[in-house]
């Protein structure tokens, strides 16, 4: 790599690619920006903008740099323009093998020979997915947690293949982006996902049984073990589509029981209560007027 | 444009994100901890669509909203800047 800023091209404008770009171009790097759906793409491009706007309540330090100029770094396109000049790529759509597989596929010839392919996953193999690349030494995974620009450290994953150069390279990245790694190895759902989504799918077992109310699971964490925010809360911030695609995941990682998804966890999900992006899931974020 | 009282809204507004915590007017909002990115963009967008005005870039560092007396302060500021044009 011999520019001191890589360039990156970003995969997905969802909740997590439209953060990532934020974080990227504040940062200093070229970002390319590319979705399926131009209405993704513009909307993207919206919460940026907010995001920019809105750094300074939440703690961004130092000069305010123009926001025009933050966002000119970031180009968005459907078809990959550009990424011939990739650096790296973090890709960020669904959790889903197929979807996933043919980003890769996609990629693999357009970018050059020392782009590193990030996968922004929390479920699926990054061995699988440098399987489905020509270059499984320059994959490596990256679990970026939401809302990208405020958190501080990066689960990072060494697939089967991944070099020591390659993870050289992710933590020069992630440093020039202000944040830190953990560097784990690749199993189904590391180890933040392991842990998390089997402790929100049991909270909601413990809903979904009557034992409490989502409020009431939520206070206990928060207030008795000092978390931030309750697990069903963490969950609604996730996004429970989400959540349920991770839970199976694991199900399916493991075929151990264990990781069944609770039943109303699916009903909601099915119901098109998703958590805030929704509006609603186990609680309501609809603005009532007093 | 007759003066209104600004902090029943303002309350009514942060009591869906404190439920249980009441603020006093003066508490800092920023030090509760439970301020996140979603809960300031609703805040701002609350404060735009409630009191019909538009927050410039300028006006959004924390000091502005860091209370119910802060924000009810910023409120008043823009409308008597507003009137004065």
């Amino acid at each position: 790599m011999t520019k001191s800023t890589p360039t990156v091209g970003v995969v997905g404008a969802g909740v997590m690619g439209t953060g990532l770009a934020q974080a990227l171009a504040t940062t200093g790097h070229e970002v390319i920006l590319v979705d399926r759906s131009e209405d993704v793409l513009a909307s993207a491009e919206r919460s940026i903008e907010q995001g920019l706007r809105l750094a300074r309540l939440l703690g961004a330090k130092g000069p305010r740099e123009d926001r025009g100029t933050v966002l000119k770094r970031i180009s968005c396109t459907t078809d990959y323009e550009g990424f011939e000049r990739a650096d790296f790529v973090i890709e960020n759509v669904t959790e889903d093998w197929e979807t996933k597989r043919s980003v890769y596929e996609r990629i693999d010839p357009l970018c050059p020979p020392h782009c590193v392919f990030a996968a922004n996953t929390s479920v699926i193999p990054v061995t699988r997915i440098a399987g489905a690349t020509s270059r499984p030494d320059r994959v490596v995974g990256m679990h970026f947690m939401n809302p990208v620009p405020l958190k501080h450290t990066v689960e990072v994953i060494r697939g089967h293949h991944t070099s020591d150069e390659t993870l050289r390279a992710a933590a020069r990245l992630l440093a020039g982006m202000g944040k830190e790694q953990v560097v784990v190895q690749d199993s189904p759902g590391f180890v933040s996902n392991r842990v998390l989504m089997l402790t929100v799918n049991e909270a909601m077992y413990l809903v979904h049984e009557g034992v409490a109310t989502a409020a009431e699971v939520d206070r206990i964490f928060k207030t008795c073990f000092g978390h931030p925010m309750g697990p069903l809360e963490t969950a609604d911030l996730i996004g429970l589509d989400t959540i349920l695609q991770s839970v199976e995941g694991l199900y399916q990682a493991f075929s151990d029981s264990k990781y069944r998804p609770c039943p109303l966890l699916r009903r909601m999900v099915d119901a098109g209560l998703l958590g805030r992006k929704s509006g609603e899931g186990f609680f309501s974020y609809a603005i009532t007027r007093p | 444009m007759t003066t209104h009282d600004n902090k029943p809204a303002i309350r009514a507004f942060l009591a869906q994100y404190f439920g249980e915590h009441r603020l006093a007017d003066d508490a800092d909002i920023f030090a509760t901890g439970l301020v996140n990115s979603l809960f300031v963009m609703q805040l701002v967008l609350f404060v735009e669509g409630e009191f019909g005005m538009a927050v410039e870039d300028d006006d959004l560092e924390m000091e502005n909203f860091s209370s119910v007396d802060a924000i009810d302060a910023l409120i008043t500021r823009k409308r008597s800047a507003a009137v004065s044009r």
